[in-house]
C-alpha cells in the first residue's frame, strides 16, 4: 500500500510551475503526486495542517561549508544537514575546502556516504577547480563528476591565475560542470579585515576595496566569453560585480550569480555599530550601503540568480580572538529565510521572487533536479510560517557554528516542517 | 568612571563634557608634577597592570610614572617572553591577569579593537594605550591639553597658567603624515572637533584613508596648503615599514614634500603656530632637528602632559572600591 | 541667612591669632627649641591665610618670621571613592627642608580630624620633622580620629547639622568672622 501525505490549507508558492495560491500538496511514496485546489483526502492519508503557512519546494543552497572531512569540531555533514533542514533547505552544495580538500573521488564519496547516513538534506559535493586548491593544476573533473560532484570551486580562495581560470572554464565544458568562483584579487585585497571605506577608517581596520572583487568578476566574464564555459559567481557583494554580471547576461554568456543573506541585509556601518564582533567577519566582507542596494536590486531583477548562504561555521578557537586574527565566516542556514523575508517586508523583493531565488533559480544554476513541486519530483518541501517571531539564540542552532551577526536579534519567519523524499526531517 | 564610562577605549565614545572632565582633572594633576615631592598616596593599594603587546617605551613609562606618582602598584607585563608567544589567546591572557585582581588594565595591542575585546571579558577598568590604527585616547587627550596650554600662554597666561580649554574653539590643527595607519590622528579627529577645533589632515594620497572626511577632516595633499593659517601642526611619525609597502617611494622624497624644516616652517606656518609630534621622531624625515628642538616645538610639553593626563585617567577609572584611611 | 550666628567677630579673630602666636612662642621656649627651628605650614585652603597671619605675628614677636609652606591635601583624602566630583589640586609648596624642624601645622577649623590626618601623611612625605604641632583658629569638636589641637584660638559649640565657617578679609570677606550656620544640603 502506498504512503500518502496531504499538506493542506497552505499558500503554495512554486515559481518553477508558476503556482501561487491556496493549494493542497499531495505526496505519494516520497514524490509529489499533485498540487491542486481541491483534492479528496482518503482516510488513511497523513496530514500537515499548513493554514497560514507557505508551502514551497525545499530550498536549495549552492554554497555551504560542512567542514567534513577534517574539521569536524566546526561542523559535520550530519550537523550541517540538520541545520539545513531546520532552515528549510533540502539540497545543499558542499564546498570543497575541507581537509583534505575534495579534489578526488574518495573525498566526494565520503561526503556522500556521511550525508546518506544522516538522511537529512541532500548534500551535493562540489569538487576543486585546482588540485589541492593550490591554483596551479587542474583537478580531475571527470572523476569528480562521476563520483557525484555537481560543480567545481576553490571557494575560500580565488583562482588567482587567469591562465588556470581559462583552462578550468574550458576543460569543465567537457563535463558540463559550472565553475563557481570566489572573486578576490589577492594582491589588490592585501591583508584585510573588512570593506574599505569610512567605517574601516574609523575602526582602524585594514580595508579590502570593492574593486578587489569586481575586477576579478570582470576578468572572469571576459574568460567566460573566451571559453564558452559555465561560470557561477559566488557571494557577490559589490555594485561593480553586479554591473559585470549584468553585462555578461546582456552578452548572453553562461554566467550565473548568487548573493548571501548577510550581504543583502547588512553593511559595513552595521559592523561598525556592532564593534569588533567577530560574528560580523566574513569574506567577502559586509560592504557599503550603495553596494548592498545594488545587490538587492540585482537579486530582485534576476541579474543575481539566487540566494546562497555561504554557511561557514567556525569554533571559538578561530573566532574568540582579536578582529584581525579571527577567521572569516558566519553560519547562515538557520537564519536565511527570515533574513530574506525581511527584504520582502521592506518592499525590496517580491515573495515569489524570494522563493524562486531559494528554489528554482539555484537548482537551474547548477543543473540540479530540485527546487520544484512538479508532479513526479521528489517530495522535497518546506512549510514556512512567515509570521513566526523568534529570537536568534545561537546556542540553540543545530549547526555547531555559533557565530551569527543576528545573535539576539528578533526575526520574523521560520520553517516549521521540512520534507525530503516525503519524509518529515524537520518539524512534527 | 569617566562620565558614563567604566573604560577608556576611545575618544569616539566620549562627549565634550567627558573629555573636559579628564582634561580639567589633568590640569589639577599637573600641579603635583610641579611639586618637589612628586608623589601622592591617592591610589595607594590600587594595582595598575600595563599589558603591552607592542613595544612602546614611552607610553608604557608614562602610564607607569602616572601610576607611581599616585602610589598605585604598577606591574608591567610585556608580550615578549610571555605565554603570548606560546600561543595563549588575548582573552586567556586577559583573564589570567584579571585573576591577579588589578584595578586598571592598560593595554597596547597591534590589533584594532583588542582593548574592547578585553574590556568585555574582564571585571576591571580597561585603558586603551593604543590599538592598531584605531585609537590612542590618552594621546588624543594630551595633545588637546598641550594645545590648550599653548594657546593659553599665547593669550598672555604665565608659564604655569592653568590651560583654558575654551581657547581650542575656532582653532585649526593640521595633522600631517601617514594618517591611514595613525591611531593618534584618529583620536585627534574624535577629540579636537568636540572642543571646537577644526582638523585638517595632510599626506600623500596613499596615506590618507578612504572616507576620512566623514570623520570631519579637511583633506589636503600639499603641505603648504595644509599648514597655511593653521594654529598648530602635528607631524606624525613615518614608519619605516611603510616604505615600499608601497605607500611612498622613500624617505628622501617624503621629507622633501611632507617633511618640515626651519625654512618651510618660517615660510608657511603662521607666526604663533606650534608643532606637535607624538614621538618618537624620525629626525630628518618628517621633522628636521632644528624644528623639533625649536621655539615652536611643544613636544616636551606633550611628554609631561602625558603623565598628567594619564594620572587623571587612572584616578577616574581606579576610583571606587574601598576608601582607605 | 537669618540662621547664621557670629561666634567670633573681627576683633575676636585677631585676638585669637595673637593668642595662638603667644602660646606657640611659649611652647617653643618650654621645649627648649632653637628660634630658627620653627616653620609654619598652612593646609589648603582654609589654613593658608591663617598661616600667613600667624607667621607675621611670630615674626613680630621673635624678630624674624619663620619660613612658610602650604599643603594641598586633595590627593591625600581618604574619601576619594565616595566623593562624586574630581579633586581640584592646588600647589603644595614647601621650599625648606623640614628635617629636624618644629612644624606648626595651621588650619582654620578642626572637626573630624581627617584633613589633619591627610596633612600629616603628606607632610611626612617631605621628611622627618623634629615635631609637629597643630594650631587651629577654631576647634568645634566632633573628632573621628585621635587628633587634638596643640593650640586652639577658640572653642565653638556647633551641632552635627551645622557648619563652622571662617571668613577672612584675605579671602574676600568684608570683615573677619567665624560663623555657625545650618549645613547646606
Amino acid at each position: 500500500m502506498s504512503e500518502l501525505l496531504f499538506i493542506e490549507g497552505g499558500r503554495v508558492i512554486d515559481p518553477s510551475g508558476g503556482v501561487d495560491g491556496l493549494r493542497t500538496v499531495v505526496v505519494r511514496d516520497g514524490r509529489i503526486a499533485e498540487v491542486a485546489e481541491r483534492v479528496e483526502r482518503p482516510r488513511e492519508a497523513r496530514v500537515i495542517d499548513a493554514r497560514g503557512r507557505w508551502v514551497t519546494p525545499g530550498f536549495v543552497d549552492l554554497h555551504v561549508h560542512l567542514r567534513e572531512p577534517g574539521q569536524e569540531y566546526k561542523e559535520t555533514v550530519a550537523t550541517g544537514a540538520r541545520a539545513a533542514v531546520a532552515g528549510g533547505f533540502t539540497t545543499v552544495a558542499a564546498m570543497a575546502n575541507t581537509s583534505p580538500v575534495n579534489d578526488n573521488a574518495s573525498v566526494t564519496e565520503l561526503v556522500l556516504a556521511r550525508a546518506a547516513a544522516a538522511g537529512l538534506a541532500r548534500v551535493r559535493p562540489v569538487g576543486c577547480v585546482s588540485r589541492g586548491q593550490k591554483g596551479e593544476e587542474l583537478a580531475e573533473y571527470g572523476e569528480l563528476k562521476a563520483a557525484g560532484c555537481v560543480a567545481l570551486s576553490d571557494d575560500g580562495r580565488p583562482v588567482a591565475s587567469p591562465a588556470l581560470m581559462r583552462r578550468a572554464l574550458e576543460y569543465a565544458r567537457a563535463f558540463d560542470l559550472p565553475v563557481a568562483v570566489h572573486e578576490e584579487d589577492p594582491s589588490l585585497a592585501g591583508k584585510w579585515a573588512m570593506h574599505e571605506g569610512a567605517a574601516a577608517t574609523r575602526m582602524g581596520l585594514k580595508g579590502m576595496p570593492a574593486q578587489a572583487e569586481s575586477a576579478m568578476v570582470w576578468r572572469d566574464v571576459e574568460l567566460a566569453e573566451l571559453t564558452g564555459g559555465r561560470l557561477h559567481l559566488q557571494h557577490l557583494s559589490t555594485a561593480g560585480s553586479v554591473r559585470a554580471l549584468r553585462e555578461a547576461k546582456r552578452r548572453g554568456l553562461r554566467v550565473t550569480g548568487e548573493a548571501a543573506p548577510h550581504h543583502l541585509a547588512l553593511t559595513d556601518e552595521d559592523l561598525a555599530r556592532a564593534g569588533y564582533d567577530t560574528s560580523w567577519k566574513m569574506n567577502p566582507p559586509l560592504r557599503s550601503a550603495e553596494d548592498r542596494r545594488a545587490v538587492q536590486e540585482a537579486l530582485a531583477d534576476g541579474t543575481i540568480d539566487c540566494v546562497a548562504t555561504d554557511h561557514a561555521p567556525h569554533s571559538a578557537v578561530e573566532k574568540d580572538l582579536e578582529f584581525d586574527a579571527a577567521a572569516n565566516g558566519i553560519v547562515g542556514l538557520e537564519t536565511a529565510f527570515a533574513v530574506c523575508l525581511g527584504l520582502v517586508r521592506q518592499g525590496l523583493l517580491s515573495e515569489r521572487r524570494l522563493v524562486e531565488a531559494l528554489t528554482a533559480a539555484p537548482a537551474r544554476a547548477f543543473g540540479l533536479a530540485a527546487g520544484t513541486l512538479a508532479p513526479g519530483a521528489p517530495a522535497d518541501v518546506a512549510v514556512l510560517d512567515p509570521a513566526a517571531e523568534w529570537r536568534v539564540e545561537p546556542e540553540r542552532f543545530h549547526s555547531k557554528g555559533r557565530h551569527s551577526p543576528w545573535k539576539g536579534a528578533a526575526l520574523t519567519g521560520r520553517c516549521t516542517h521540512t520534507l525530503v523524499d516525503g519524509r518529515l526531517v524537520h518539524g512534527s | 568612571m569617566i562620565g558614563r564610562h567604566r573604560h577608556l577605549i576611545g575618544l569616539e565614545e566620549l562627549d565634550r563634557g567627558e573629555i573636559l572632565q579628564v582634561l580639567q582633572l589633568a590640569a589639577s594633576m599637573k600641579e603635583v608634577l610641579r611639586r618637589p615631592l612628586k608623589k601622592v598616596p591617592t591610589l595607594r593599594g590600587k594595582a595598575v597592570v600595563n599589558l603591552f603587546f607592542e613595544a612602546s617605551t614611552r607610553t608604557r613609562s608614562s602610564f607607569e610614572t602616572a601610576a607611581k606618582i599616585l602610589s598605585a602598584d604598577a606591574l608591567n607585563w610585556t608580550a615578549a617572553g610571555s605565554s603570548v608567544s606560546k600561543g595563549e589567546t588575548l582573552v586567556d591572557t586577559a583573564r589570567n591577569l584579571e585573576a591577579m585582581r588589578p584595578d586598571v588594565l592598560v593595554i597596547r595591542h597591534a590589533a584594532s579593537g583588542a582593548p574592547r575585546l578585553v574590556a568585555e571579558r574582564v571585571g576591571c577598568a580597561v585603558v586603551n594605550a593604543g590599538d592598531g590604527a584605531h585609537e590612542h585616547p590618552s594621546q588624543g587627550l594630551l595633545d588637546a591639553f598641550t594645545l590648550a596650554e599653548h594657546f593659553t600662554r599665547a593669550a598672555g597666561g604665565g608659564p604655569e597658567a592653568a590651560p583654558d580649554f575654551g581657547l581650542l574653539a575656532g582653532k585649526t590643527v593640521a595633522i600631517v603624515g601617514d594618517v591611514s595607519h595613525s591611531r593618534v590622528a584618529r583620536s585627534g579627529l574624535h577629540c579636537l572637533p568636540k572642543l571646537g577645533a577644526k582638523v585638517r589632515v595632510c599626506g600623500p594620497p596613499t596615506m590618507i584613508p578612504a572616507g576620512i572626511e566623514r570623520m570631519g577632516a579637511e583633506v589636503h595633499h600639499a603641505l603648504p596648503d595644509a599648514v597655511k593659517g593653521a594654529d598648530a601642526v602635528m607631524m606624525l611619525r613615518i614608519q619605516h615599514e611603510r616604505i615600499g609597502d608601497p605607500l611612498i617611494p622613500g624617505t628622501r622624497e617624503y621629507s622633501k614634500f611632507w617633511g618640515l624644516n626651519a625654512r618651510k616652517a618660517e615660510e608657511w606656518l603662521s607666526p604663533g603656530a606650534c608643532i606637535l609630534h607624538p614621538g618618537p621622531i624620525n629626525r630628518g624625515v618628517e621633522l628636521a632637528p632644528e624644528v623639533a628642538d625649536g621655539p615652536r616645538s611643544v613636544i616636551l610639553d606633550q611628554v609631561q602632559n602625558g603623565v598628567a593626563v594619564r594620572m587623571a585617567v587612572l584616578y577616574l577609572l581606579a576610583g571606587g572600591g574601598e576608601a582607605h584611611v | 541667612m537669618s540662621a547664621e550666628r557670629v561666634v567670633l567677630d573681627a576683633r575676636a579673630v585677631q585676638a585669637a591669632v595673637r593668642k595662638l602666636a603667644a602660646e606657640i612662642l611659649e611652647a617653643v621656649r618650654a621645649a627648649g627649641a632653637a628660634p630658627g627651628e620653627l616653620a609654619v605650614v598652612g593646609v589648603r585652603r582654609g589654613g593658608i591665610h591663617l598661616a600667613e597671619r600667624l607667621r607675621a605675628e611670630l615674626g613680630r614677636a621673635a624678630g624674624a618670621p619663620p619660613p612658610l609652606g602650604t599643603l594641598d591635601i586633595a590627593l591625600y583624602r581618604d574619601d576619594l571613592a565616595s566623593r562624586g566630583s574630581a579633586p581640584v589640586v592646588g600647589p603644595t609648596d614647601i621650599r625648606f627642608p623640614i628635617q629636624g624642624r618644629t612644624i606648626v601645622l595651621v588650619d582654620d577649623v578642626l572637626f573630624t580630624g581627617r584633613t589633619i590626618r591627610a596633612a600629616l601623611d603628606e607632610l611626612v612625605d617631605f621628611g622627618r620633622p623634629r615635631r609637629v604641632w597643630l594650631a587651629v583658629l577654631v576647634d568645634r569638636g566632633g573628632r573621628e580620629l585621635p587628633i587634638a589641637a596643640d593650640f586652639a584660638g577658640a572653642r565653638v559649640e556647633a551641632g552635627g547639622g551645622e557648619d563652622v565657617q571662617v571668613r577672612l578679609v584675605e579671602a574676600g570677606a568684608a570683615a573677619d568672622a567665624v560663623i555657625v550656620r545650618p549645613r547646606a544640603t
